[in-house]
């Protein structure tokens, strides 16, 4: 795969200081350093940008079918699914994709782990853009889009776990906002800012923390109010909030691992040596840190199992995709990253992660919609629906190369 | 160590005291929901055993809601062959309720049902809605506020009876459409709703729910041999306004006997719970770890040292 700017064609942008009679910000920002018709060439020779393309040219009519004639143009519109994959995926899977941020700030700023440094920021950003388009999907799925605000505003039903997923998820995505300025700063050139972030950057740290905790859990929560159509296994009351949340930890943590491979991999140009040098101990530090969560995620599943008395359901059908499911998005990531992080194998730790990902997806799209309504008829999305899921999905890919291209994420800015 | 755990706990009561203000609050809100219905509260008996499926109740219910004209009119009774996805119909955004036909085994006839709100006593939509559009009131209907609702669909996971449903036709105007027990138009002024009225075989009746309760148990007493002793609705989610008899089990005229007896609100209490623990306790923790992290002198980790990012590294 060719990544989108050759080296010797621009220079990457690193520093503020500008040449000597060379127009700034437009050209040195935002376009790499490239000239108009340079960048416009690269973009045009990179396979990637195809794809994306005929995705967007097949996906954005069926947005604006979406908004045009309902939510029934471009999904079933089942009464018995209320959620579909647009939710399952969109906010289910991508949030707790998204815990990264919180993990690492505690890691970085809470437990003095210098030795994290340099993937922070990455995690930060990975944190944010998950939690901000968790929020686009939420304005494709939501049946009055331009109400999102009410239950902050309007009209409050305080003891429902949607409120609290609200209102959290609208404040840490303000205190990622703030925790990503540091390297806004630096690009835009304003270093008020980053000084005065560093100041509350604990308090900040702190705020992620218990909002992360309490809406990693209510998304797991939510569906207690579903005990008796979700599958027993996907759904134990006591617990569902420890399970989302605790698999939220190891979710965010192997999500780095493979955002920060992917860079390495296709985006080596963008990288400086802080980053690439020290890759591989970041990885191995964060995969063990993911094997803890993987496997207090796998005791606290059987114990819910056990609590439930639900040994019986294992032997039926679902129970044998129960365990399907547990063996290969909980035990087979364990085993990798047992193994790669004693006998530091880094493909090892990366296809690990990779499953592990998927695995969280799998896992929720399970619970919002494979064994919801387990006694009735299987909902099968649309296939519109599932384009436009790809759609958010791509738009997600793009604006995060966008930043990641020119904000100092992966690279350290050169100061004066 | 001793020093160590003195200093954790002192930060924790303190900022504990301050989030204190945040938790009372939530724990308040959590309470709130002991709630086990109004006193004066009104319901409907539904007595399977009289109903005949003319499907009275459906015309008049559309009628009294200005709902839209069906496909297949209602003297149209071919509507029992057919199936939805689920295999029997449900209420949904064109209809507030349905009645279904029924083979069970014990009976050489097809047995009736009626499908709408069953207006719960401690509604799960209600408790599951953020924005509060559900509202139960003292007569014991559940209404539904079309202006403040975002169309997240919450109510419709919730509901244990699959009763809510979406106009996802509308990209303007859609909303949840469901039974609201005639409130505006009849229950609000003490009359039966439309479909009670309608129904030629007093199949419905309309009254307070503790005299239901007694008429149902009058009505299992006198003919034991024609219901099964039931009456679901009594507890089923925490107990219902519309209650039913069946002359077989209820499980044989469609009802979903997973429903728990306690109200779905019961089951996310555990995690509203949490909810100020975390609030009180993880400040102080996770302050507590950081003064701790910065005054252990931990000289062993050395941090990466790129080239040019001095004020990255200082720590604070
Ligand atoms: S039956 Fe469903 S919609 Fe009706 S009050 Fe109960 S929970 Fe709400
Ligand atoms: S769809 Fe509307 S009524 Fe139902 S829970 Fe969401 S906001 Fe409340």
């Amino acid at each position: 795969m060719k990544i989108l700017v050759d080296e010797q064609l621009g220079l990457p942008i690193i520093r503020n200081e500008k040449a000597p009679q060379t127009a700034w910000k437009l050209r040195e920002k935002l376009l790499l350093g490239l000239s108009p018709s340079d960048y416009r060439r690269a973009l045009i020779n990179n396979p990637v940008n195809w794809f994306l393309a005929l995705v967007l040219l097949v996906g954005l009519p069926l947005l604006a079918q979406r908004y045009l004639f309902g939510l029934q143009a471009i999904t079933h519109g089942s009464q018995d699914y209320p959620w579909g994959i647009i939710l399952g995926f969109g906010l289910f899977g991508m949030v707790p994709l998204s815990a990264s941020g919180f993990l690492l700030s505690t890691a970085v700023e809470i437990f003095d782990r210098k030795d994290f440094q340099p993937i922070e920021r990455l995690a930060l950003l990975n944190g944010l853009l998950g939690y901000f388009f968790a929020v686009v999907f939420l304005l494709v799925d939501l049946g009055m889009p331009w109400r999102l605000a009410y239950p902050m505003f309007v009209s409050f039903g305080p003891a429902a776990v949607l409120f609290l997923v609200a209102w959290h998820v609208a404040t840490y995505l303000s205190v990622q906002i703030a925790e990503m300025l540091p390297s806004f700063s630096e690009w835009a050139d304003t270093p008020a800012i980053k000084k005065f972030i560093k100041k509350i950057a604990l308090g900040l740290t702190i705020a992620g923390i218990i909002l992360s905790t309490l809406h990693q859990g209510a998304l797991g929560a939510l569906f207690c109010y579903a005990p008796a159509k979700i599958h027993p296994l996907w759904i134990s009351p006591e617990f569902q909030w420890i399970h989302f949340f605790c698999s939220s930890i190891f979710a965010g943590l192997c999500m780095v691992i493979v955002v920060s491979s992917l860079i390495r991999r296709f985006m080596t140009w963008r990288c400086d040596r802080n980053f690439l040098d020290n890759l591989d101990e970041i990885t191995i530090g964060l995969a063990r840190g993911a094997s803890y969560g993987l496997i207090t995620y796998f005791i606290i599943k059987i114990v819910a199992i056990a609590h439930d008395q639900e040994w019986l359901y294992l032997v039926s059908g679902w129970g044998l995709y129960y365990l399907l499911e547990i063996v290969l998005a909980v035990l087979l990531p364990l085993f990798l990253f047992s193994y790669g992080v004693r006998h530091r194998i880094m493909g090892f730790l990366r296809w690990g992660s990779v499953i592990a990902v998927l695995g969280i997806v799998w896992n929720r799209l399970n619970t919002v919609l494979i064994t919801y309504n387990w006694q009735h008829q299987q909902e099968i999305p649309h296939w519109k629906e599932v384009w436009v899921v790809i759609t958010l999905l791509s738009i997600y890919f793009i604006t995060y190369r966008f930043i990641l291209y020119r904000l100092p994420v992966v690279f350290t800015w050169k100061q004066e | 160590m001793k020093l160590r755990v003195n200093r954790r706990t002192f930060l924790g009561s303190m900022v504990s005291a301050a989030a204190s203000l945040f938790v009372g609050q939530t724990a308040e809100n959590a309470s709130a929901h002991d709630f086990t219905g109004y006193e004066s509260s009104k319901g409907v008996l539904v007595d399977l055993s009289r109903c005949v499926g003319c499907r009275s109740c459906e015309a008049a219910c559309n009628k009294e809601q200005g709902l839209p004209e069906p496909e297949i009119g209602f003297d149209d009774l071919s509507i029992f062959k057919q199936t939805g996805p689920d295999g029997k119909r449900r209420p949904d955004d064109k209809a507030y309720t349905v009645v279904n036909a029924y083979d069970p085994p014990l009976l050489d006839h097809p047995l009736f049902r009626k499908i709408q709100c069953n207006h719960c006593l401690e509604p799960a939509c209600l408790t599951a809605c953020f924005v509060n559009a559900y509202t139960k009131t003292p007569e014991g209907a559940v209404v539904y506020n079309a202006d403040v609702c975002v169309g997240c669909r919450t109510c419709m996971i919730a509901c244990p009876f699959s009763i809510p449903a979406f106009r996802y036709s509308s990209a303007f105007h859609p909303r949840i459409m469901k039974c609201i027990f005639c409130y505006d138009s009849r229950l609000s002024k003490n009359l039966p709703p439309a479909c009670v009225e309608a129904c030629p075989m007093e199949a419905l009746t309309f009254g307070d729910r503790k005299t239901l309760l007694r008429i149902a148990r009058n009505r299992l007493r006198e003919h034991p041999g024609r219901y099964v002793q039931h009456i679901y609705g009594e507890f089923e989610a925490g107990g219902t306004s519309w209650l039913y008899l069946s002359p077989v089990p209820f499980a044989d005229a469609g009802f979903d006997m997973h429903v728990p007896n306690q109200p779905i609100i019961n089951y996310v209490k555990d995690f509203l719970a949490v909810v100020p623990m975390v609030l009180t306790i993880w400040p102080g923790l996770f302050a507590g770890f950081y003064l701790l992290s910065r005054r252990s002198g931990k000289a062993a980790i050395q941090p990466p040292q790129p080239e040019d990012s001095s004020d990255e590294n200082t720590g604070r």
